[in-house]
């Protein structure tokens, strides 16, 4: 029997059904359509479904698409700001942090959980906060590059913010 | 190679820069769609029953209550996938494990397949297929099976390359060797000998994204496939082989790739998903899961590799020789051929010979994982060299100076080679400052080097040049990472135009010529060679109507900064004509313009890496760690550097973790005890530092702009790498990779007692 969930995913309602034992990652690729939550593993050692929910950073393989009700879900669909890109999204690009791009969402919604509770992380901290997240093809030293350089602009923009005043 | 042919110094205005790749947005928007993103109308759900037991006949499989289960739409065996393949023992090998026959060979082979409406049915519908086994003792240790006396596999193999042939049957499929010179000879010259055996345990890809298809076949005999791949044009002639259909009449689209490594250059599910189709007549999706990703898709081999070096006090190697075991899974690869091929090849040596021996057992079906079987022989060549540099008390770096292969050498396995880079490496090895930095107490530091073929191949390439300009360079690689950005680099080169203007698609199969896999380090090579040849054509037509638009010879037209210009006397009032300005004209001047290739891009230059690496051990746990990496490896040509560095920093990191860390780990059962991420742990951020990359240019002979392939060499000399540091931090040689906590413990306290 499959049961009705309302959800805010990236921003909207939406109301999707799934069956009481499908995981949310299944949901969101297969009844809401995100294929952006990738499935590496299924068992949570990947990171490669990797969410926010409720603004915590979840392997959606490891959480019930009826969790979902009520709360709000954000995936990599949401991250940009229309056609403007986040900055981890153009760091990861220009810094080339990514080659066949399978694990590059997870790392992205990481990140972002990452830079929001710590906005101005070391290298150490950048490698603990993702190592949950699994790379096989670059080694982990541009990403991690993409992100220091992120946090550096990130940081920049919010100072230039606070000092002209002006509200987001 | 022909050393003659070296090519000019030149200067680039594309290639050597760093621009985003063109498919980067859609992969940080979750807009790229890989294998399992992908759906036909109406499809159904797959899913394979596998083999609890490693060694077993199946007496009897009966698949009648899974069909009657509401929702199934077909359940397949062997039965269903009869043998097309003529004479073939390879493609036999590929149908026999997607789908047992007779046999099942290993824990988690295949014996049937479901396809269902949704997953939970499909998944009851498994558990209602009821297999009778006949189970056979078993065997997973490669020198174990090598033994006379363990179980045989196949009760028909005959080992192959040994004269006169054995008579008897046995787990060893063939023997190959490779070498010059007397061996013996050179160990009498020697001052010092070193024999040691060394073993590798086996090891997986390990790419994020599991294997998945979508397959129909219509009832009319066509079909159509989606699949995450290194090679459609290879996947669509063996399945068309497989299910008896015509090659033009399967149409197979190459998805994005989440990895491969050579792991997705085999068919695993591909041919079970078309049976499927083909009996349930819908469309069927197969995605699988990680725990089959690593029980029934191919890892390398493990190994057991015997090495003998003289050498003389003045530093010169005297003589080389391995016997190398290599695991091939149940069925015969050439993988220790490989491994004897490249052990000695970064060296000039008078006096070599290696031996590859291929064992048959009970695990998966052997597979290609980046440099396939180098890893493990420059483990073995590479920790003796440092041995012996101990031995006659000089640099590890300067000894592998004195004896490396250079322009003329001829190679440990036949080949006289071109210019090339083991030399350069080493000589930036020694000076480079990493060599210099402080180590504390508990740390210490390797060098190793690595050696890779490179592969060129089939390739066919075709240019369109739009009506407004842009230009559409259209390949039949898959792109593993970062290729098209590359590939459309060389296009703007070559007709000078601006990278912004040039976009990379990859064909399916049925818009270009057959290609060879994205293997072997091929991609840009092989591409990039047969895209300039296409737009050398399209400019030629460019020339030929751009000389119909301003009616004056064609001879008198010179291709320049992407413009045509007229040269001759009398035309300086002709102002130059962009691609734009021809594409405009070109209803008018004969049609469509484009460019069209197919070659046999011959020359992949070899390519040569030395890595350099620093461990801190933990004497108390045995826990091992990186604390600083270096590569530095030739790529010929660097054409998009960053991405060259990605390929040096990745093929490291997969070194790492198999030097310290990756294993698969079978229980008496035979059983695999560790298929996922949790136990069979791949190096994580945290684990690792940042991976120092040097690139060096010795320009390829062979290609228009130099280029060498790069994916594959970093992985060969990690592993010897940091068994080297580690013995020079503790004084114990490391025989066994990888070097886990309890290898390193063991090893650590053998050391003591000896010392004691």
């Amino acid at each position: 029997m499959s049961m009705v969930v309302n959800s805010t995913i990236n921003g909207d309602p939406i109301e999707f059904s799934c069956e009481p034992d499908e995981t949310l990652m299944d949901a969101l690729r297969n009844r809401v359509g995100l294929k952006g939550v990738k499935e590496g593993c299924g068992t949570g050692d990947c990171g490669a479904c990797s969410i926010r929910l409720d603004g915590a950073l979840v392997c959606s393989c490891l959480v019930l698409g009826a969790e979902a009700e009520g709360r709000k879900v954000d995936t990599v669909e949401g991250m940009s700001d229309g056609a403007q890109l986040h900055v981890l999204q153009t760091k990861f690009l220009e810094h080339a942090a990514l080659q066949c791009g399978v694990c590059t969402p997870g790392f992205l919604i990481a990140a972002q959980a990452l830079l929001e509770k710590n906005p101005t992380p070391s290298e150490e901290e950048i490698r603990y906060g993702l190592a949950g997240n699994l790379c096989r093809c670059t080694g982990y030293d541009k990403i991690v590059r993409a992100v220091q350089d992120a946090a550096k602009t990130m940081n920049k923009r919010s100072k230039s913010k606070k000092t002209t005043g002006r509200k987001k | 190679m022909n050393a003659e042919n070296k090519l000019p110094k030149q200067v680039f205005r594309s290639v050597g820069t760093r621009p985003v790749r063109p498919d980067g947005v859609d992969k940080v928007t979750g807009r790229a769609r890989y294998g399992a993103d992908y759906d036909m109308p109406g499809q159904l759900v797959g899913r394979i029953l596998r083999s609890p037991h490693p060694h077993a006949t199946i007496k009897k499989i009966d698949i009648t209550k899974a069909e009657q289960l509401p929702g199934v739409k077909a359940v397949i065996t062997s039965k269903d996938l009869p043998d097309l393949t003529n004479g073939d023992e390879d493609l036999l090998a590929i149908l026999e494990n997607c789908m047992a026959r007779k046999k099942a060979y290993y824990d988690g082979h295949a014996v049937a397949a479901v396809a269902a409406v949704d997953a939970n049915t499909a998944k009851a519908a498994l558990k209602l297929i009821e297999v009778e086994y006949k189970i056979h003792k078993h065997v997973t240790d490669v020198d174990k099976a090598a033994d006379p006396k363990a179980p045989v596999l196949r009760k028909d193999c005959i080992t192959e390359g040994v004269s006169p042939a054995p008579t008897k049957a046995s787990n060893i499929a063939a023997q190959s060797e490779f070498g010059h010179g007397d061996v013996a000879k050179g160990f009498k010259q020697a001052d010092h000998i070193v024999e040691r055996n060394f073993r590798t345990e086996q090891t997986h890809q390990g790419y994020i994204e599991p294997h998945a298809c979508v397959a129909s076949v219509s009832p009319d005999g066509t079909g159509e496939m989606w699949v995450c791949t290194q090679g459609h044009f290879v996947f669509r002639q063996q399945c068309a082989q497989l299910l008896g259909l015509d090659m033009a009449k399967l149409r197979v689209t190459s998805s994005e790739i989440g990895g491969g490594f050579g792991g997705k250059t085999h068919l695993w599910l591909e041919p079970v998903a078309m049976a499927l189709s083909r009996k349930a007549n819908l469309p069927v999706k197969l995605v699988m899961t990680r725990e089959d990703v690593f029980r029934a898709s191919g890892p390398t081999s493990a190994t057991s590799i015997d090495v003998k070096i003289g050498i003389k006090n003045d530093g010169t190697i005297t003589a080389g020789e391995a016997t190398l075991r290599y695991a091939s899974g149940p069925w015969k690869g050439s993988w220790a051929a490989l491994g004897a091929m490249t052990a000695f090849a970064c060296y000039d040596l008078k006096n070599v010979k290696t031996t590859g021996i291929e064992v048959l057992v009970n695990r998966p079906k052997t597979t290609a994982y980046r440099a396939p079987s180098a890893p493990m022989a420059a483990f073995a060549v590479e920790s003796v060299i440092d041995e012996l540099a101990d031995k006659i008390d000089m640099d590890a770096v300067q000894v592998r100076i004195k004896n490396a292969a250079g322009e003329g050498t001829q190679s440990s396995y036949g080949p006289v080679y071109g210019p090339i880079g083991i030399g350069p490496t080493l000589e930036a090895a020694a000076s480079h400052p990493h060599m210099s930095a402080p180590l504390k107490e508990n740390q210490g530091r390797g060098m190793a080097c690595g050696f890779w073929f490179n592969f060129g191949g089939q390739s066919c390439t075709h240019i369109n040049i739009d009506i407004d300009g842009s230009v559409t360079l259209t390949v039949g690689t898959i792109d593993v990472g970062g290729a098209r950005a590359s590939l459309s680099l060389v296009v703007a080169e070559e007709f000078g135009i601006d990278y912004e203007q040039v976009k990379t698609v990859i064909g399916d199969t049925s818009t270009l010529g057959y290609n060879e896999m994205t293997d072997g380090s091929r991609g840009t090579f092989a591409s990039s060679m047969s895209a300039i040849a296409s737009v050398r054509k399209a400019i030629d037509e460019m020339i030929s109507r751009a000389a119909i638009m301003w009616d004056i010879p064609a001879e008198d037209i010179e291709w320049r900064d992407g413009h045509a210009h007229a040269t001759g006397k009398g035309h300086a009032n002709l102002a130059p004509l962009s691609i734009a300005d021809i594409a405009a004209r070109a209803g008018k001047t004969g049609g469509p313009i484009a460019g069209h290739t197919e070659l046999n891009a011959d020359g992949a230059g070899v390519s040569f890496a030395t890595h350099i690496c620093d461990v801190e051990v933990d004497p108390e746990t045995g826990l091992t760690r990186v604390i600083r990496y270096t590569v530095i490896q030739d790529a010929g040509k660097a054409v998009h550097p960053t991405y060259v560095e990605g390929q040096f920093q990745g093929g490291a990191t997969q070194g790492i973790g198999w030097a310290l860390n990756e294993e698969y780990v079978y229980g008496e059962d035979g059983r695999l005890q560790n298929p996922g991420f949790l136990d069979y742990r791949i190096p994580v951020c945290s684990d690792l530092p940042m991976i120092d990359t040097q690139i060096l240019e010795i320009p390829n002979p062979n290609h228009p702009y130099g280029i060498r392939g790069v994916g594959e060499t970093s992985i060969v000399p990690p592993l010897a790498a940091i068994g080297n540091a580690v013995s020079n931090a503790f004084g114990v040689r490391m025989t066994h990779v990888p070097m886990s906590p309890p290898r390193i413990l063991d090893a650590l306290e053998k050391a003591e007692t000896e010392t004691a």
